[in-house]
């Protein structure tokens, strides 16, 4: 929502305050001030190391330099066709200015004008945007020779000024200008850009922000003054009105309005519409735009002669009513809109006119012959633009105008506008609640605008059904009230002044405050809710700067900390402890993607993905990682990620199961390879079970087991393993399987890839809370034993075999040595083991010599081991 | 014989000074002062001398004897010594050629972020809430206020879930945390439903909002809110709440303003600004001007989400605040890109 200050000095003296200090108090109290735009006005110098407050943009008109001033004759240049010579006046002197400027081109070579143009003249050394050049550039006006002729100076555009972004021709000024006044002090201006959030759609206005203003500032807000001069007969008998629904629209207001003529408005109108935002078309549309900004009425323009023609010999009956499915309207954009039974028309006994609160019917606009089609609710239709289906041509302008002000249901209207993509700025302010009580007052301001700007005469009286008038919110509270829920202290009379300020009604009452919202507010509920909006403007009122800082007093409740969190945390750090790299990744991926690692027949789908490669939701997070492996394959010589998160498993027509997962994905070079350091030998399938054992025995798992597993399509069969921890299973690991691994981009196909999944809350349920073993005083015995064993005995068996037989004695068993060759025999494998022994008194080398012949008598009976060497 | 002592002193000494290795000095020390030196043999012809000459030639010989002693001794050292300095020489590194790493592994940014921004809520009492991140409509918006149709969803775009038709509650993927503050203290309740327990807890998570991917927006984003509700909580001590966050997460001078705003499940609300770290508030491109960042929303709990929480807002008050880590990292490490966070390039990654 864009406010020029002009505008709103319309309603408050804002003396005193700068531009900056109105921002401020604005910003705080909700109605965030995103930019300022100065289009004249002074802009705040900031000196090094000052502070800024605003994102601030435009410029300062310089007051000895750009001025009014007036064309007294449009000369021919003596060598260029475009161009002209002004013969102008700048209060002080007569000056020869060159322009090129389209919309005064017709007066060239007419002669002494009978009636001098007042414009914006620029001296030699202004800083002004560049007219000449795709958006805002500063330049300073130079003196040049242009075909010719001397040129120092000229006549401004509106884009030269920084008032809009692109102009077509210089200003022309209103006759009340005075010639050598700065142009500063007559337009000067800036422009305060405000987001309104939806419990504020009362102030996407002039007036509302005029009067939260007042109330920041105590200061008073200039009503509006509405003075209708009215003849000839009363709208009330020429015009009926029917609402079918009043829950969808409970008020609609028609002022009828006769013999306008339709021009320009006035430039002063012009420039604040544009400066609001909104394209100036024509006087009438632009009354019905500016009382809309102006009071947050939308307002809409009927053609009346159409309407009566349509009427024939019977009184013009408007009814408002739902559509019947499938019902269609041609909107003054052209379009054939199919309607459904949600959507509300204004019709007449013909049918329907418009697409009530959103858009208008092509129809019965207001039409303007010497233009085009217009829309009263500013939707721009370009000159050079005719839509399909479009009248264009209906013979002579409209001259008389019945005006609705209307008040609809917020939400209907936001659905209709969404449904049919029809964003206005009166859909804007219709789908965010206008109270019906201002409709009235809308329809006559943009009545007064139009009889000032289009001449014309007000028809006595209004037609103002109003079958649904909201009753007034009325919230009972107490100095107790505005303690408990904001922490301050405040008497009943305190709290009045605040809310009064705003306009609320206020009654003491004993202990209590009876508040009555004002009639303009919707936002104000009854009840507890009601009670929680007050407080809302006593502690707005009131300025949250000034609530004081405390230190919750209430009872802290019983610590209990998160301990599925926290083991999650746990296992992150044991990952990144063994060189894993976390990622993150997107749950939305393309069932497309991860079919090249798993196939699944359903998923989660994703109703309106923004694109075809985030359709659905994942369902595997060996997926993601490896998608992020690919990624990287070329900037790392070795690269390990893990990714924690949710996949998502679909449930018929409900929630879907989102379990935790873990994947791990690696590749490249098992050592950092250094200058000295050559070492190329590869990641493999043994290094991820080993971080997969340190990450286990992180987690203080001891009954842990791998099983070959051929289960996993997606794992190399021979190269893959079920993890069971107390014998069920938790995840699965392995290499990738080649025809898997060849869907990818990997690089050097050399390298084997290895990926593992789990399933955390498996994992988690069979972590135990663990003691340690005692560390004894007494030195252990290291010993290496070096068996030989056929091929088919797996090293499992032995380290079972092994521990079984020490005992308690054994206490670490480490294979450091697989070796074959032709003297062990072709079949055959010798293992080298490194155990330890430990016992509760210093074992001799007879004990350590005993517990090792058990051990391998118990080999060479159970697997035909023999001992090596 | 004076004289011959004096002779093997000076010809021991000269033939010392020359000697510049260990081997040299073991030669030089069996030759002097070996069994079969010069020096010994005036030792071991000792009992031929006559009773005059004995203890002259005696303390001469001594004398001798000491002085090569000591001699050598000081020779060994300086030999030693030379070596040393010769050999610390030889095996002198190029100090600049690069160390041997290790691969190693480290948790993403956001993880990092999030672990930072729990561990202060923690420190205040806060614990972690986790909960779903697909929900229904019901859960995401109309427990928390946001009633069918209304403008205020319009403040949240949402990615929807097919899941046929049901009616006015789609399932959706949550577009805040803050369906979990339902939940939270709906088990509260349930715990002891006659007077149910203080609750103060922090919900972090992953959140969806339908927007295009670019530089300023993304579809997935994580979420940290913090809840606090109670029998005597005011507006105050949200203010108070905060104000220890932030001290804490941005430091101990950081500036900040509460701005009047709105969202459908706090009233009143508030949204955050902390004085530009940046530049420290005299206005850049981080703070597009203003020298103030949004750091985070808050406000009460609305009484709406209370009651649907089964808190009753006529004895219970509370308060919520939400707040990006994605956005706190942004801000603090100079990041432009939120693409960054989901691209999961090592080249980023490695930087955190
Ligand atoms: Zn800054």
């Amino acid at each position: 929502m864009k406010i020029p200050l002009s505008w709103l000095k319309d309603f408050i003296d804002i003396d005193g305050l700068s531009v900056e200090d109105i921002a401020r108090k604005l910003t705080l109290a909700g109605m965030e001030v995103d930019e300022i735009l100065y289009a004249g006005l002074e802009m705040p110098t900031y000196k090094e190391g000052e502070k800024h407050e605003f994102k601030t943009n435009g410029i300062a008109w310089d007051k000895e330099k750009i001025f009014v001033a007036e064309i007294r004759e449009v000369k021919a240049h003596p060598n260029a066709d475009k161009l002209t010579l002004l013969d102008l006046f700048d209060g002080q002197q007569g000056q020869i200015v060159l322009t090129g400027a389209p919309n005064i081109f017709h007066l060239k070579g007419t002669g002494k004008l009978e009636k001098p143009i007042k414009v914006a003249y620029a001296k030699e050394g202004s800083i002004l945007y560049d007219g000449h050049v795709e958006g805002q550039q500063l330049m300073t006006l130079k003196r040049a020779k242009i075909r010719g002729v001397d040129s120092y100076s000229m006549v401004c555009s509106e884009k030269e000024l920084g008032i809009t972004d692109e102009s077509d021709g210089i200003i022309i000024l209103d006759d009340d200008a005075l010639v050598g006044m700065p142009l500063a002090d007559y337009i000067g201006d800036a422009v305060l850009d405000i987001s309104i959030v939806p419990n504020m759609a009362r102030n996407a206005n002039v007036i509302g922000i005029a009067r939260e203003l007042a109330a920041l500032t105590g200061r008073e807000l200039k009503q509006p003054k509405i003075e209708l001069k009215t003849s000839g007969d009363s709208v009330e008998g020429l015009v009926e009105i029917e609402i079918t629904n009043s829950e969808l629209n409970p008020r609609f207001v028609a002022g009828l309005i006769r013999n306008v003529e339709i021009k320009p408005s006035p430039y002063q109108i012009q420039r604040r519409l544009k400066l609001a935002g909104i394209r100036a078309i024509n006087n009438i549309v632009d009354a019905s735009n500016y009382a809309m900004i102006e009071l947050g009425q939308p307002l809409h323009a009927f053609d009346y002669d159409v309407l009566k023609e349509r009427a024939g010999k019977n009184k013009i009956k408007i009814t408002t009513r739902t559509a019947k499915d499938g019902e269609t309207l041609t909107t003054l954009d052209g379009v054939k809109r199919k309607l459904t039974s949600m959507n509300v028309l204004v019709c007449d006994e013909k049918g329907s006119l418009s697409l009530a609160g959103v858009m208008g019917g092509s129809e019965s606009e207001v039409y303007d012959a010497s233009k085009e089609v217009l829309d009263a609710k500013g939707i721009e239709t370009k000159a050079d633009e005719t839509p399909q289906g479009k009248i264009t041509s209906r013979g002579k302008s409209t001259v008389n105008i019945l005006l609705e002000g209307a008040a609809w249901n917020f939400i209907n209207i936001r659905r209709t506008a969404k449904q049919h993509n029809l964003p206005s700025e009166a859909s804007f302010r219709f789908s965010r609640g206008v109270h019906p009580a201002v409709a009235e007052q809308g329809v006559k301001r943009g009545l007064q605008y139009m009889a000032a700007w289009a001449g014309g005469a007000v028809a006595p009286g209004l037609v103002d059904v109003y079958p649904l008038k909201p009753k007034d919110s009325i919230v009972e509270l107490t100095s107790h009230d505005v303690k408990k829920l904001l922490g301050i202290d405040l008497t009943l009379k305190e709290i009045a002044a605040l809310l009064e300020r705003l306009e609320f009604k206020c009654e003491v009452k004993d202990t209590k405050l009876i508040v009555t919202a004002p009639s303009h507010r919707m936002d104000i509920d009854e009840g507890v809710v009601g009670l929680a909006d007050v407080l809302e403007e006593v502690a707005r009122g009131y300025g949250y700067d000034n609530i004081p800082v405390t230190t919750m007093a209430d009872a802290l409740p019983p610590q209990v900390g998160n301990p599925v969190h926290e083991w999650e945390e746990h296992l992150r750090d044991l990952l990144i402890a063994f060189g894993l790299q976390e990622v993150a990744t997107y749950r939305m991926t393309s069932v497309e993607k991860e079919s090249r690692v798993a196939k699944y027949d359903e998923y989660v789908r994703i109703a309106n993905p923004i694109a075809p490669e985030k359709s659905v939701l994942r369902r595997s997070l060996v997926a993601s990682v490896l998608d992020v492996l690919e990624k990287n394959i070329r900037l790392g010589e070795s690269i390990s990620l893990f990714e924690i998160g949710s996949i998502f498993e679909p449930v018929k027509n409900d929630l879907p199961n989102e379990p935790r997962k873990l994947a791990i994905a690696m590749t490249g070079l098992r050592e950092a390879t250094a200058w000295d350091v050559k070492d190329s030998s590869k990641l493999d399938f043994y290094d991820l079970k080993g971080r997969i054992e340190l990450t286990l025995s992180g987690l203080r798992l001891t009954d842990v087991s791998y099983t070959a597993s051929e289960s996993t399509p997606y794992l190399h069969p021979g190269k893959a393993a079920e993890v069971k921890v107390n014998g069920q299973v938790m995840g699965v690991f392995g290499e990738l399987h080649p025809l898997v691994k060849e869907k990818y981009e990997l690089g050097d196909a050399s390298r084997p890839v290895l990926v593992a999944e789990f399933d955390l809350e498996l994992l988690r349920k069979a972590t135990p809370t663990y003691g340690i073993v005692p560390v004894s005083e007494f030195p252990p015995v290291y010993e290496d034993i070096a068996i030989i064993v056929d091929e088919s005995v797996l090293a499992e068996e032995i380290e079972a075999l092994i521990k079984q037989t020490g005992g308690k004695i054994v206490t670490n068993v480490r294979l450091f040595d697989v070796y074959r060759d032709e003297k062990i025999g072709a079949g055959k494998k010798s293992l080298a083991y490194s155990l330890t022994y430990q016992a509760e008194k210093t074992m001799t080398d007879a004990d350590a010599a005993a517990i090792r012949n058990k051990i391998v008598k118990r080999l060479e009976k159970e697997v035909g081991a023999k001992l090596r060497g | 014989m004076l004289d011959k002592l004096n002779d093997i002193e000076k010809s021991a000494l000269e033939s010392l000074d020359a000697i510049t290795d260990q081997a040299a000095l073991d030669a030089w020390r069996i030759s002097t002062l070996g069994r079969s030196s010069p020096l010994m043999s005036v030792f071991a012809e000792f009992g031929k001398l006559s009773k005059e000459e004995k203890p002259v030639i005696g303390v001469a010989a001594n004398r001798v004897k000491v002085a090569l002693e000591a001699a050598l001794a000081e020779r060994a050292q300086a030999v030693k010594n030379a070596a040393l300095a010769k050999s610390l020489e030889e095996e002198k590194l190029d100090v600049t050629l690069p160390g041997r790493t290790k691969h190693i592994g480290r948790l993403h940014p956001s993880t990092q972020q999030l672990r930072r921004v729990l561990a202060i809520l923690a420190e205040m009492g806060f614990q972690v809430y986790t909960s779903r991140e697909v929900e229904t409509d019901e859960m995401n918006f109309q427990m928390l206020n946001f009633p069918l149709h209304h403008p205020a969803r319009d403040m949240q775009d949402t990615f929807f879930v097919e899941a046929g038709d049901r009616g006015d509650n789609p399932i959706l993927m949550r577009t805040h945390t803050s369906p979990g503050q339902i939940r939270a203290m709906r088990e509260a309740v349930a715990t002891n439903p006659q007077n149910p327990p203080p609750i103060r807890i922090a919900l972090p998570g992953m959140c969806f909002r339908y927007e295009q991917i670019t530089a300023r927006s993304e579809i997935q984003f994580n979420q940290v809110e913090g809840l606090a509700v109670g029998k005597n909580i005011t507006f105050a001590d949200l203010k108070g709440t905060i104000a220890d966050f932030v001290r804490r997460m941005f430091g101990e001078g950081a500036r900040l303003r509460f701005r009047a705003s709105y969202f459908p499940f706090t009233e009143p609300s508030a949204e955050v600004d902390v004085e530009c770290f940046v530049c420290g508030g005299k206005g850049c491109q981080v703070c597009k001007n203003s020298g103030w960042l949004e750091i985070l929303g808050c406000g009460m709990v609305h009484p709406v989400v209370l009651q649907n929480g089964g808190y009753d807002p006529k004895i219970y008050s509370g308060f919520a605040w939400g707040m990006g880590p994605e956005r706190q990292l942004m801000l603090r490490n100079k990041i432009n890109d939120i693409r960054y966070f989901w691209g999961n390039d090592v080249r980023f990654l490695e930087q955190f």
